[in-house]
């Protein structure tokens, strides 16, 4: 009998990185030392410790790497037990699921605005980092990334030393309120966008918390970016990430198959639910 | 066409046990139909429709998926599924043969489900012809006919005789196992099915779901219909349970002290924490609930299905629902929202 | 009765004495009626229906209606009433929000109970004097009313209507019933026999929940049962042995407080007889504690919840022989 696709693989965590008080990156291999699958920027993987649970998280490297890394937050019982386990563990691992963005038709040769917030960086920075090895294919990048304080900026020390030092990107950062050791910009991130004031022509891809989101695409809307522009990558309860469990469901689509990746003109077509 | 006399129904049952596991539907202590593996002495229930559906054959309620022994850092993946034995199902109306199509779209499109997959495929379905529909029946409304079910065989009961005809190569090669079974024509067949047609003509239920469709999507969402619909709701499973077609699922883990078992049970839309996640729940009154068990069944699905309905109008809900709440009512009242 | 409901609805919302109505509504067939809250005169004049069929005990409903804002108007029932009660005395009813208006009920019928008698195709139900004339698409069939009923009707124990704000009609009696017959059937059994009784009728449950999510004295906020962090939530059984516990757990919680209005029984999908559960336990505290009815009045202390130095010990199990 062929395997089952709920039946899942065995990984192991080689690697775990804290990056705030609660975010921690884990980098996940497979037993026999290689990256458990390939992805596309923006799919997501089934991880789980039996007797736990399971749950669904994006992939947090770029697909150019070999290796899967998952830049986890801190909010539920799973995610609890990842962040109290020690290097060396295994887990289990199924995937990849989803559409992930369309990063080899819809972004090639257009200028890219990637905008998150707090935890919300972890799916666009597979996105990011792909855009970055295949530099050529896509025009000018910039990223505005707030979170609520410098500690919580999830993998700084890259985007510091890596993202704002590559010609061709932008990086804009922005803490919600002021502290004695950052000189950037101080505010929330709908207003750095508009402060901004980015040309409309450019691809955008927002992630982070909905009321985030809300006030992002608002300030896109003010600045004249139209809703086919911009993609933002969603998150729902599910068990199976099939399309069969029934409950990941934004009307008619499926988060885990049809998503996570939407465009926000797609989302309008459905109904508010999520 | 084939036939043989009622009388003999139990030495057939008995051949087709010999062969493999019979289901049949029979009464059981309450007095309601299930469809029930077969011993000698088991009688066919006179009741029309199982109270629960023969989903659970395929779909049972509870089922493993996976074990793991977990020690120090290891895991272990012990997995040990046992082939399904090939089985015979008896007396499925055409209601429920309907299901197993729509369930099919479900579990059997990529990525398939091969826990469904292998007892779908281990399975023979004799249908058989109704005679005499309840006036909670309506399968009419999504196109069935009642007096000619699809299965691997159609079985139609008429007087002292049981008309057997195969449909398929699986039909085919049980009905050669069953010498009891010969030839004969089909117009006592015909003459029933013309008779229970016009029975059907004067069921109550007529649904007509013109314009449930992906253009009338957003206006079915967002009818204020639903607020009243669904205001006395119990929230219980009581629907999603008997219904043929509802398949949604949890998988959730029982340690039992050697190993963590990983199984999958039937979920309900109606439950509260169908949805819940740490980080918020986007369906956060029981009328987000009911609206989605609904449009799931009147818009989503037949969206992503050609125009399927998730409904086979079998009637259970109607029957079963504590408090009378449906989805004919449902139906009957969004209609002025797409008329 | 219906009529005489139907004019004290309309009255009720046209004079502003309430703002919305609780009773039943009419369905597609005589006797699918859902239990629904009518803002209107108009709608009360469309829809409002009351019938044998009108078995829904709307006292639950009160907890959410009572707080809504407004003023609500209730039917109950004599054994609604008592649930009502009962949540009165639990604190979980907006009292001064509802309006009682007591329906006197002389059984209410059991459609399954007719289909079990044989009925396919069930158009239309008449009563009759003591039969209910059933038209179905197979012709008419008449049956003894008296065997229509739901089985809380067949053993029903009071026609008082124990709180209200107006009366429709006579106040009723507390009347003798045999409800505890089969509870007594059981007790005689020998354990063994008891257990497999038990086993056969629970190993049928689905865990839909209709039982808990309709019982008018399970109105916890949110069930243990449903909480993931409780350990114990599983929407299946892991173990077969976890249905027993379920409604075990649940008749003890509820025990005391239990009106034995039957609502998990008319609702159970797999027709398993939950209130034989109840009623054991409410025969038990009869007879440890002393007579008790939940739900009869607001003031008597609640024989579970009421410590007194004569309370039976543990130990009385024994003496009475393991029943």
């Amino acid at each position: 009998m062929r395997p089952d696709p709920l039946i899942p693989s065995l990984g192991v965590v080689t690697a775990i990185r804290t990056d705030t008080p609660d975010v921690k990156t884990f980098r996940v291999m497979g037993l026999d030392g290689k990256k458990p699958f390939a992805h596309i920027p923006g799919q997501c993987a089934m991880l789980s410790m039996p007797g736990v649970g399971e749950a669904l998280f994006s992939i947090t490297s770029s697909p150019t790497e070999d290796y899967l890394d998952f830049s986890i937050k801190k909010c539920g019982c799973v995610t609890d037990w990842l962040h109290a386990m020690e290097e060396g563990q295994q887990i289990t691992i199924r995937g990849p699921y989803g559409n992930g963005f369309p990063v080899d038709t819809d972004f090639v040769g257009k200028d890219l605005l990637f905008i998150a917030g707090g935890i919300g960086l972890a799916p666009l920075h597979s996105v990011i980092n792909y855009c970055r090895a295949h530099r050529q294919a896509y025009g000018k990048i910039d990223i505005v990334y707030g979170s609520r304080s410098k500690a919580d900026l999830v993998d700084f020390p890259e985007i510091e030393s890596v993202w704002c030092q590559e010609s061709g990107i932008s990086v804009h950062l922005t803490i919600d309120n002021p502290e004695p050791d950052w000189d950037g910009h101080v505010g929330f991130v709908p207003n750095y966008v508009k402060e901004l004031a980015f040309s409309r022509d450019k691809t955008v891809i927002v992630c982070g918390p909905p009321i985030m989101i809300k006030f992002t695409l608002a300030a896109l809307m003010d600045l004249g970016f139209s809703r086919e522009q911009v993609y933002t990558t969603m998150e729902l309860r599910m068990k199976c990430a099939l399309g069969k469990c029934g409950r990941c469901n934004i009307g008619d689509k499926y988060v885990c198959k049809d998503g996570p990746v939407f465009r926000f003109d797609q989302l309008d077509e459905l109904p508010d639910e999520y | 066409m084939k036939k043989m006399p009622l009388s003999q129904l139990s030495s057939l049952f008995s051949a087709i046990s010999e062969l493999e596991t019979l289901y049949i539907p029979a009464d059981d202590s309450a007095s309601q139909a299930h469809f029930t593996p077969w011993t000698q002495g088991m009688e066919l229930t006179r009741k029309g429709n199982t109270a629960r559906s023969p989903k659970d054959l395929f779909f049972p309620q509870v089922e493993g998926l996976v074990n793991f022994k977990v020690s120090g850092k290891s895991i272990e993946i012990l997995e040990n599924r046992p082939e399904n034995a090939p089985f015979v199902v008896f007396g499925v109306r055409a209601c429920d043969c309907r299901s197993f199509y729509i369930l099919d779209r479900v579990f059997l499109t990529e990525q398939k489900d091969t826990f469904y997959e292998s007892r779908r495929k281990a399975a023979t379905i004799v249908a058989l012809a109704c005679t005499r529909p309840a006036e909670t029946c309506f399968c009419g409304s999504f196109g069935i006919d009642p007096t000619d079910p699809k299965g691997d065989v159609s079985c139609w009961i008429e007087e002292a005789f049981l008309y057997w005809r195969a449909n398929t190569e699986k039909g085919q090669a049980l009905t050669d196992k069953l010498p009891m079974l010969v030839s004969c024509d089909d117009l006592a067949v015909k003459a029933q099915q013309a008779r229970t047609k016009e029975i059907l003509r004067r069921l109550p239920i007529k649904l007509d779901l013109e314009g449930f469709d992906r253009e009338h999507m957003l206006s079915l969402f967002n009818a204020p219909q639903w607020d009243s619909l669904s205001e006395s709701c119990l929230g219980c499973g009581t629907c999603t349970f008997v219904c043929p077609t509802c398949q949604c699922y949890d998988v959730q883990e029982f340690n039992d002290g050697e190993k963590i078992r990983r199984f999958r049970c039937w979920d309900s839309c109606m439950y509260a924490d169908f949805t819940l996640m740490s980080a918020g729940q986007p369906r956060p009154t029981q009328k987000e609930r009911f609206r989605q068990r609904f449009m799931h069944k009147l818009c989503y699905f037949p969206n992503n299905n050609d125009g399927l309905f998730g409904c086979t109008g079998c009637g259970r809900c109607l029957q079963k629902c504590p408090i009378h709440m449906n989805i004919v009512k449902v139906a009957n009242a969004l209609k002025e929202v797409v008329k | 009765m219906q009529e005489r409901l139907k004019k004290k609805a309309v009255e009720l919302l046209k004079s502003g004495t309430v703002d919305r109505v609780l009773g039943w509504k009419s369905g597609e067939f005589f006797y699918d009626l859902t239990p629904a809250v009518f803002e209107t005169a108009e709608e009360v004049e469309r829809n409002f229906r009351f019938s044998p069929f009108s078995g829904a005990n709307l006292s639950k409903y009160c907890i959410a209606e009572s707080r809504k804002g407004g003023k609500v108007a209730v039917f109950l029932k004599p054994c609604d009433s008592f649930s009502f009660q009962q949540l009165c005395k639990e604190h979980r009813i907006l009292r001064e929000n509802v309006y009682i208006l007591g329906v006197p009920c002389d059984g209410m019928c059991d459609v399954e109970k007719i289909r079990d008698a044989g009925c396919i195709g069930i158009t239309e139900v008449r009563e009759d004097g003591e039969n209910l004339l059933a038209e179905t698409l197979y012709g008419t069939v008449s049956l003894p009313r008296k065997q229509m009923l739901l089985e809380r009707c067949a053993v029903c124990k009071s026609k008082r209507i124990v709180i209200f704000d107006e009366l429709l009609g006579d106040q009723g009696e507390d009347i003798p019933s045999d409800r505890f017959r089969e509870v007594e059937r059981l007790e005689a059994m020998a354990p063994e026999e008891r257990f497999t009784f038990w086993r056969s009728e629970l190993s049928r449950c689905i865990r839909c929940n209709a039982c808990r999510n309709v019982c008018p004295a399970c109105s916890c906020e949110k069930c243990v049962f449903d909480n993931p962090q409780s350990g114990v939530q599983n929407k299946a059984p892991a173990d077969p042995f976890e249905e027993n516990l379920f409604h075990i757990i649940r008749a003890f919680h509820v025990a005391g407080r239990c009106t034995d209005c039957g609502e998990c029984s008319r609702v159970c999908p797999q027709k398993i007889p939950l209130h034989l559960l109840n009623r054991k336990l409410i025969r038990d505290m009869n007879e440890l504690y002393g007579p008790y009815q939940a739900g009869a009045d607001m003031d008597s202390l609640p024989p579970m919840t009421a410590y007194t130095l004569d309370d039976a010990e543990p130990s009385i199990v024994y003496a009475r022989g393991g029943k």
